[in-house]
């Protein structure tokens, strides 16, 4: 028994860099989980707009978004972020870095969204949108009434991978300077406070699987949720 | 009619290519108010992309086109009104699949016509009553017979109370049993002077309802005449070579 004991006490000891500064990992856990929060809503949303814009029949429109995709998907996110921190203020787009964060991770994920959209829009038979257009619809009631919610459904699987690849990209936007993110917590811990580096970076990952695992969860509800609606 | 009216159709020295494949070649077609004009000729003719360059859901290279005296706006809000006013049917039905039928006839007078929900449901039961599927209004596309299907894209069209119907090939996808249901529909559209357009390859139909059959080949308009004459007497060798291998069995 003795020896259970003293080896349970030792796991325990060696995570506690982690349970003594639980607090600062709350706290940061919090403040990823509204960055990535914000980010997938903005992310989504401007993805739609890109992808519509991709499949709209007014040609000035597509080459846009087809721009768009190009520049953001294949710019590394790291050299985004830099542009957003740096080159916005010389526009004159001054704000906090929470923000330019936040702008980083929506423009380049919405290069992938808006592909993953695309597909879906191209899994929804041409017929569709021609019967939409028939009655009179609006290229944007035709996208918003019929195409969209169709192509939903073939959606969700790949753009639940998006967002959680945009989850873990979040670190970068830490790594960056958006203090009190939660990969930021390592630097606090470690270089300044000589912690030890693996238990801290465990207790990082765990709050990031705590947001991946439960995102992937919930989209699994929603893929069981849009199967049954047909 | 006086001869002031404008005719419902208009089309003048149409031409229309996909790639090096001239489909449309010189096309002069007018369809008169109440008129019920088949559209008969080879697969490849050019009979479908004729239909669909008249609510433009296919662009065209030179030539006009007028719907009712006005000429087809280019894309935007003009032509989605435009398209509002002329129904069309289509051969692979194209009912919203994730509606249910009442949602698939309601959508157009609701977001289109600007109808109140209640209003556009009692419009859609008449119409499917009219086409006999009310007992089929909850259920979606999936659910229904290929008949039932064209027949619920009848009404979704009719809903939008059109001046001219257009029906590209509308019993071409059907099981041969589910034809005639179709076609009874149609013909009692025919019969109320509604103007249509009507590709088919349905002869008794062109017989029956007809008042011109045109007749297409390399996208050219062969033969326009009056359905006994072209059954009977067609005038052109493409005609009789037609007519010849469909009416042998």
């Amino acid at each position: 028994m003795q020896p259970v004991i003293s080896f349970l006490g030792a796991v325990v000891g060696y995570f506690d860099p982690v349970i003594d500064n639980i607090g600062l990992f709350a706290d940061a856990f919090l403040h990823t989980l509204e960055i990535v929060v914000y980010a997938a809503v903005g992310s989504l949303a401007l993805g739609t707009v890109v992808a519509a814009f991709r499949v709209s029949p007014v040609s000035p429109l597509r080459w846009v978004g087809t721009s768009w995709v190009t520049v953001f998907r294949n710019c590394p996110l790291t050299v985004v972020l830099f542009f957003c921190a740096f080159g916005l203020p010389e526009i004159g787009i001054n704000g906090a870095y929470f923000w330019f964060g936040v702008t980083g991770l929506v423009l380049y994920t919405s290069a992938f969204v808006s592909e993953a959209v695309r597909s879906g829009i191209n899994s929804v038979s041409a017929g569709q949108a021609e019967a939409a257009r028939a009655i009179g619809l609006t290229f944007r009631q035709s996208m918003g009434q019929v195409v969209f919610p169709q192509a939903f459904r073939t959606v969700v699987p790949p753009l639940g991978s998006v967002i959680i690849a945009m989850i873990k990209n979040s670190a970068i936007v830490g790594a960056f300077g958006v203090g009190n993110e939660l990969f930021s917590v390592h630097a606090t811990l470690v270089s300044a406070r000589g912690l030890a580096l693996i238990p801290v970076l465990l207790g990082v990952a765990a709050g990031y699987l705590i947001i991946t695992l439960t995102g992937g969860a919930l989209l699994g509800v929603l893929e069981r949720k849009v199967a049954i609606a047909r | 009619m006086t001869a002031t009216t404008p005719p419902m159709i208009k089309m003048a020295a149409v031409n229309k290519h996909f790639g090096s494949l001239h489909v449309l070649r010189d096309v002069d077609l007018e369809v008169d108010r109440g008129q019920v004009v088949v559209v008969l000729g080879p697969s490849g003719s050019g009979k479908s992309t004729l239909c669909r360059t008249i609510n433009r859901l296919e662009p065209i290279d030179q030539g006009t086109i007028e719907v009712d005296g006005a000429p087809l706006p280019a894309e935007g809000r003009e032509l989605a009104r435009l398209r509002a006013d002329v129904g069309m049917v289509f051969q692979q039905f194209n009912l919203f699949a994730h509606k249910t039928v009442i949602e698939n006839v309601t959508l157009g007078p609701i977001k289109v016509r600007k109808l109140g929900r209640s209003q556009a449901h009692e419009t859609a039961m008449t119409l499917l009553d009219r086409v006999g599927i009310t007992d089929q209004a909850d259920k979606y596309p999936a659910q229904l017979s290929g008949g039932q299907q064209q027949r619920a894209a009848i009404a979704r069209a009719l809903a939008m109370r059109p001046k001219v119907m257009l029906f590209d090939e509308p019993t071409s996808a059907l099981d041969p049993e589910m034809i005639n249901e179709v076609l009874d529909v149609m013909v009692a559209l025919a019969d109320e002077g509604m103007t249509m357009l009507v590709i088919t390859h349905e002869m008794g139909f062109a017989r029956r309802a007809a008042h011109r059959v045109v007749f297409m080949s390399d996208g050219e308009i062969v033969e326009d005449a009056a359905p006994q004459e072209f059954f009977t007497a067609p005038r052109s060798d493409r005609a009789r070579d037609f007519l010849g291998k469909i009416l042998t069995h």
